[in-house]
């Protein structure tokens, strides 16, 4: 495989009933996936000998809350030998429970449980689904769009209680932010003028 | 009779010096065998993604100097290039040559820091204040360029800040003629020394397979005897014109990974040396007015000049709609920027792949049978910084 439109044609015809929509960006790969096909493609392109995408890279989500499918899922893989990347994508509702890839690959294990953390998506045959990054007891998942970017609680130490304790956060002056977006087009009522 | 089994729990950190930061490491030994670690992380986590969600991109990069603190503007780098990438910028040929020149500035840095602290780890001192001192210098060229010492906010989408000062080129020449010795005096006093090497060959073996299921790169890569590296393989800005080796291991012990990062530093020097002679004449940064601001000058002057400085400080520019994954070989490995942009001024989603992330994630599987005592070396190995660990 030479060049990545050859590989994107080669992945096609190897897995044409699993591939919704496939294009090159950015000198990668995206393939656009259902669901339920994960964890055969992801074992197709890291064994097959004409793609050996050996290694993750990483895998994260993103959030739309205006789509049906709410979040999408975006792994992405590495062939050393080819010098190839390849990003896959699926999108999912709240709900659906993914397949962990774990078993595929070892280095999976810490990337779900940073979604699993930080968008509240659940894996299943995930074999140690805990929190990873935010605080012990922390409620809620932080990258959610709908998250506040100042968080709920806040911490201090209490003299009076000896100990460090939670407390609801208390902003002196709400977090600004301001709209500059609109500008280089002219405000509307000049166009309006113009146009009368 | 069989001798009923006690295992002990022992609490690794948060604050233990040979940590490397605030990791929580919750181990289960067997006498002294390590037989599981189940590392804690997240106690320096500061939402980066969240808050560069809420920035925009002008204001996003400060972020990522905090990310691995000890090698700033390597990791402005993987997000400059990301967004040029989508607004198909060019940049000028000398701000490539400078952030290269600075990008290995930030890789020394990182690996005076990681193998003196490695020695320190396993019971030298000296490397250490030895080591530092150099990284006072190299910390006072990025002052002299940025005005910081450490969180530089340096680099820009389409170049880079200011252009260097007086005199700067021809002492970091100085820096790189003197160097050299530096690392020679380091290696008298490690590479041969009999605790030094006890301590680290043979221990934390990463095989080949190991490398790749654990999605490590860099030197924890390099070290098991894969030769990857993407300055060579995916190059980016002017890497590709520049000549310089890539040191491989064979064992891919702590030590082996030890003698990777000290050849890395020597090769390191070299392209700098490189970048220097060749150092091109010319803008720093791209002259769209849209993109990045004009100077000083033209906005007392120019009514356009003084628009396109108020517009970009408040509103910043507009990224079009578009995802990408950009990487760079960042001294602890491969630090990648996944960035979907929604055509307005603020990134819709930033991912930050970090390296450490990955690396620490195999502790439970590189410690189990070692000794309590392998956690400090193996860890000093990893190279792993917290600010991007944690992020």
């Amino acid at each position: 495989m030479k060049n990545l439109e050859d590989l994107e044609k080669f992945i096609n015809s190897e897995l044409a009933s699993k591939i919704n929509n496939s294009f090159i960006n950015h000198d990668s790969i995206n393939l656009n996936i259902d669901h339920d096909e994960l964890i055969d493609v992801v074992i197709f392109l890291k064994t097959n000998k004409e793609t050996k995408f050996r290694q993750l890279i990483e895998i994260t989500a993103v959030d739309y809350p205006e789509n049906e499918n709410r979040f999408k899922m975006v792994y992405l893989l590495l062939s050393h030998e080819y010098n190839k990347r390849i990003i896959i994508e699926y999108a999912i509702k709240e709900k659906d429970i993914i397949s962990s890839i774990t078993s595929i690959f070892p280095s999976a294990n810490w990337m779900e449980r940073e979604v699993f953390d930080m968008y509240g998506l659940n894996f299943k045959n995930h074999p140690d689904l805990r929190r990873i990054l935010t605080d012990y007891g922390f409620e809620g998942y932080p990258l959610r769009k709908d998250f506040p970017l100042t968080g709920h609680n806040e911490v201090r130490y209490s003299e009076e209680e000896k100990k460090v304790i939670y407390e609801p956060v208390k902003l002196e002056q709400n977090y600004r932010n301001f709209d500059y977006e609109s500008p280089w087009e002219g405000t509307k009522y000049i166009k309006e003028i113009k146009k009368s | 009779m069989a001798k009923e089994k006690k295992t002990l729990n022992l609490n690794f950190g948060p604050q233990h010096p040979a940590a490397h930061g605030v990791l929580r490491l919750i181990l289960q030994l067997d006498g002294e065998v390590v037989e599981k670690a189940d590392p804690h992380i997240g106690l320096l986590h500061r939402g980066t993604e969240k808050l560069i969600e809420n920035k925009t991109y002008i204001q996003a990069v400060p972020y990522f100097d905090r990310l691995d603190y000890v090698a700033p503007m390597n990791q402005e780098h993987a997000f400059a290039l990301a967004i040029e990438k989508i607004l198909k910028l060019k940049v000028p040929a000398r701000a490539k040559y400078i952030r290269v020149i600075f990008c290995e500035i930030g890789r020394i840095l990182s690996h005076i820091l990681n193998v003196t602290t490695q020695a320190m780890d396993v019971g030298a001192l000296t490397p250490t204040l030895w080591g530092f001192e150099e990284r006072e210098k190299l910390m006072g060229f990025y002052e002299r360029v940025s005005g910081s010492r450490l969180h530089a906010n340096y680099f820009r989408a389409g170049g880079v800040h200011k252009d260097l000062p007086a005199g700067l080129e021809n002492d970091i020449d100085d820096f790189c003629n003197k160097f050299p010795k530096i690392i020679d005096d380091l290696e008298t006093l490690l590479t041969d020394n009999r605790i030094f090497k006890q301590r680290n060959v043979d221990i934390g073996i990463v095989s080949k397979q190991d490398a790749l299921d654990y999605s490590f790169s860099g030197v924890m890569l390099r070290g098991s005897g894969v030769a990857w590296d993407l300055r060579r393989s995916q190059p980016y800005d002017c890497y590709d014109d520049l000549e310089f080796k890539i040191p491989v291991g064979k064992n891919g012990d702590c030590y082996d990974r030890y003698l990777c990062r000290i050849e890395e530093m020597r090769e390191s020097v070299k392209i700098i040396k490189q970048c220097l002679q060749n150092l091109p004449k010319g803008p720093i940064k791209t002259e769209d007015g849209k993109i990045s601001p004009p100077p000083k000058k033209e906005i007392k002057q120019s009514m356009e000049a003084l628009i396109h400085h108020f517009k970009l400080f408040t509103e910043g520019y507009r990224v079009e709609k578009d995802e990408i994954y950009t990487a760079v070989e960042a001294p602890k490995g491969e630090f990648g920027v996944y960035l979907i942009s929604d055509g307005s001024s603020k990134p819709y989603k930033c991912k930050i792949r970090a390296p450490g992330f990955t690396h620490l994630q195999a502790m439970d599987h590189l410690i189990k049978g070692h000794m309590l005592a392998d956690v400090p070396a193996v860890l000093g190995s990893m190279d792993i910084v917290f600010g991007e660990v944690d992020r």
